[in-house]
């Protein structure tokens, strides 16, 4: 997915009556590979990968590691995103595939630079992780210094693995990726196809339309 | 799809051909088709039913299961005619039986009094082209009431002292309220203001064939599962097949509008799914493909005898589009919402919608709802705050404290008709089937953005009074995305500064109708759908007592 794009389109809701779900309208292709993300997470030997080498793997899910990572609760790791992502690279994300093999690399030689005698992200510690990533934050945020200017290749690569890395995290566990729901559970959604109010907290008590007309009168006869 | 459907030959000449199935196309389906005629509708995308409108995400949002897609239809867009149009994506709407009307959020207010006659009430308007409506909200008011008996609308007539008068209450209550709705229920009535129950084209009883509401969370974007959804594929097609007249005809991509040495149409010429091409003879046309594919039809009929286009002797065909402005106030609270549970919007406010132009110093007027439309990936785009950080620790702290205690106050405003904004063809980029593209030419009117500035600040007062933890909206801008396509074909008694008449008949061809979001004279305050469904229930009148005298036909 082009950032200026997604970026765009994100911002675009601060006007255009357009709702939200229409900032997804140009989410990556590579989506529709959740099943298999699915079926791989929840399988016990882990399967082949299709795209990336093992090597290779184990960089994607470092990185995903770090965008959303495990503490407390789960994060991409557990939700097995390096397989939602793989999956997709050789099916319907197949556009994407230049952007990982030209990122992961030139992504490497960041490393290096950076970090002298490693080449790889996953062997950096979490502190060395946490400051690498940082070199690809928004240039306009204030009061952080960059040590690297980062190359577009680079940049494009890791705005695309964030982007990928949220969906394999937060997709819908019935249609695949999101390993027993793990993503949902972080963030409190249930999982019942549909509800009945009460639905939270504020409307708990609610007593119905008139009578909060009534209470609400009284209150401003009060004053 | 039911048994009842009739099976016409292309060389029928059928009384009508319906050019798409959405919230305009289905409702004259219905209503011609139990009138007696014979009708033919021309549906570019897929006949989908309950079973396909699943929860996936991937396959509805991603891929574009229910909408146009920005591959197969690539579209330019530009902010003024002197400038060349850059490829991006300019709009969505539905494809598929039932339109728009299938994915929509089904929000109904009707239009009120002031949106018909504004033009005389404020006086002309500096860069902008409003006119009055050729007819007023009396007129509408019957259709209104039809749309809302006869295809399923919730809601609490007189809750609201700015609603305009109404011959009948609504046939069925309103949806229970959520936490987003008694949070800015009781805000705004300590703000001195008054909120109502949102009227909502969903169901909160069953009707025969259809359940009511689930609360189920998919309402934006997805088809409704269960039919609570007040389409026009389930509340008007299925009512046109049962009369045994009316074939519904999907994948079939209409590109041009044939028409005889007499200047009046003859039929519809569309690509089939295998990009054969057909004409579906008719005595007369009717087009309802949206106020983006309307004008581009009728540009794309260009012949001879009518080298601007059909119906363009105006030369406003695609012109005066307009979007709607606005935008969402998010707020985050103490305690959880859970407002992903449940239909989209519970509670509305219309004490904005009519404003002293003099004193607030813009043209305009907007309605205010609180809501929440997110799913769990469109949250973590773009539902945060947006100082998070987009990785890392804090920015998955951030889902998870936000994604349930999170709403959104949604402004919907005017948007003033300016000619320049438009649809029109792309000289350059075709799409799949190698017709022109549609290209988007948008600059929004400077009251519509000070409209907007206006709206997100009562908006924040709305949180500020609900105890919002926090709150925050991104600055108002120029846009060049639309879903509301309004005003394209807009009409008039003056065939000089018009395209269609009251009766939905073109100008110029006198066996052509056009009926849908391009109809519109004024953008309302947001919300359009009604006001289209209402306007067809209209024209279906209109154009059957035409038909009855014997008066269209080629």
């Amino acid at each position: 997915m082009n950032e200026s794009v997604s970026r765009r389109h994100f911002l675009s809701r601060g006007i255009t009556g357009v709702s939200a779900v229409w900032a997804t309208a140009h989410w990556p292709a590579l989506l529709a590979a959740a099943t298999h993300a699915h079926q791989a997470a929840k399988s016990a030997t882990p399967p082949k990968f299709a795209f990336f080498t093992t090597d290779e793997a184990k960089e994607i899910d470092a990185i995903t590691s770090c965008i959303i990572p495990s503490d407390d609760t789960p994060g991409a790791h557990e939700a097995g995103v390096v397989y939602f992502i793989d999956r997709g690279l050789t099916t319907f994300g197949v556009d994407d595939q230049k952007t990982y093999r030209e990122g992961l690399p030139e992504l490497q030689s960041r490393v290096a630079e950076m970090f002298q005698g490693k080449s790889r992200f996953s062997e950096l510690t979490p502190e060395q992780q946490d400051e690498f990533l940082h070199s690809f934050d928004d240039q306009s945020q204030p009061g952080r210094q960059r040590r690297f200017r980062t190359s577009p290749g680079a940049q494009n690569f890791f705005e695309t693995l964030r982007q990928h890395t949220i969906a394999g995290f937060l997709i819908d566990p019935d249609y695949g990726g999101n390993r027993d729901g793990v993503g949902w559970k972080v963030i409190g959604r249930e999982r019942e196809h549909m509800f009945q109010p009460p639905f939270g907290y504020y409307d708990k008590g609610y007593p119905g339309w008139e009578a909060a007309a009534k209470e609400e009168t009284k209150e401003a006869e009060k004053k | 799809m039911t048994a009842d459907q009739p099976k016409y030959k292309t060389s029928d000449v059928v009384d009508f051909v319906i050019v798409g199935s959405g919230a305009a196309g289905g409702v004259l389906a219905k209503e011609l088709s139990t009138n007696g005629f014979r009708v033919v509708v021309l549906e570019q995308g897929p006949y989908l039913t309950e079973a396909d409108f699943t929860h996936n995400e991937i396959e509805i949002l991603a891929l574009d299961k229910l909408t146009n897609h920005p591959k197969l239809q690539p579209t330019t867009v530009r902010k003024t005619p002197d400038e060349k149009a850059k490829p991006q994506r300019a709009l969505v709407y539905g494809r598929c039986v039932g339109g728009t009307s299938v994915h929509f959020t089904a929000n109904f207010w009707r239009f009120h009094e002031i949106d018909f006659i504004e033009r005389s009430k404020v006086g002309a308007v500096p860069g902008s082209t409003l006119v009055n409506w050729p007819i007023t909200y009396a007129d509408l008011e019957p259709y209104y009431t039809k749309v809302e008996w006869e295809i399923g609308v919730s809601g609490l007539a007189g809750a609201s002292p700015f609603d305009p008068p109404r011959s009948k209450p609504y046939p069925m209550p309103p949806l229970p309220v959520k936490s987003s709705g008694v949070l800015f229920e009781r805000a705004t009535r300590r703000l001195g203001w008054h909120p109502f129950p949102a009227p909502m084209a969903i169901l909160s009883q069953p009707r025969p064939g259809r359940s009511a509401c689930i609360q189920c969370g998919y309402c934006l974007g997805f088809g409704c599962e269960v039919g609570a959804k007040s389409s026009s594929l389930v509340a008007a097609i299925r009512v046109a097949e049962r009369t045994g007249r009316c074939e519904i005809r999907p994948n079939s991509y209409v590109h041009r509008i044939e028409l005889n040495a007499n200047g009046r149409a003859i039929g519809a010429v569309y690509f089939d799914e295998k990009r054969n091409t057909h004409l579906q003879k008719a005595k007369a046309v009717v087009v309802c493909a949206n106020g983006a594919e309307t004008p581009r039809l009728l540009l794309l009929s260009a012949n001879k005898q009518f080298p601007d286009g059909l119906a363009n002797s105006s030369g406003l065909v695609g012109k005066n589009l307009m979007f709607n402005s606005g935008g969402t106030v998010t707020g985050v609270y103490d305690k959880p919402l859970n407002d992903y549970k449940g239909y989209c919007v519970s509670r509305v406010l219309h004490d904005f919608y009519e404003l002293d132009h003099e004193k607030v110093g813009f043209y305009g007027g907007g309605g205010l709802d609180a809501r929440y439309d997110f799913t769990p990936i469109s949250f973590a785009f773009g539902g945060i705050p947006p100082e998070t950080p987009r990785w890392g620790k804090d920015f998955k702290a951030a889902l998870a404290h936000n994604f349930t205690r999170t709403m959104e106050i949604f402004c919907h405003g005017t948007s003033l008709p300016v000619e320049n904004n438009s649809f029109s063809l792309d000289p350059d980029l075709k799409d799949a089937w190698g017709l022109p593209a549609l290209r988007l030419t948008y600059k929004d009117h400077a009251d519509d953005l000070k409209l907007a500035s206006w709206l997100f600040d009562r908006a924040h007062a709305i949180h500020e009074a609900a105890g919002a933890v926090k709150k925050w909206s991104l600055p108002p801008q120029e846009q060049q995305f639309g879903v509301h396509l309004l005003g394209t074909c807009r009409m008039g008694n003056d065939p000089k500064t018009s395209v269609i008449n009251p009766d939905h008949r073109t100008h110029d061809v006198k066996n052509l109708f056009l009926c849908d979001g391009s109809s519109l004279v004024t953008s309302g305050r947001g919300q359009p759908t009604m006001t289209i469904m209402a306007l067809a229930f209209r024209a279906a009148d209109r154009i059957t007592a035409l038909a009855k005298r014997g008066e269209i036909g080629a």
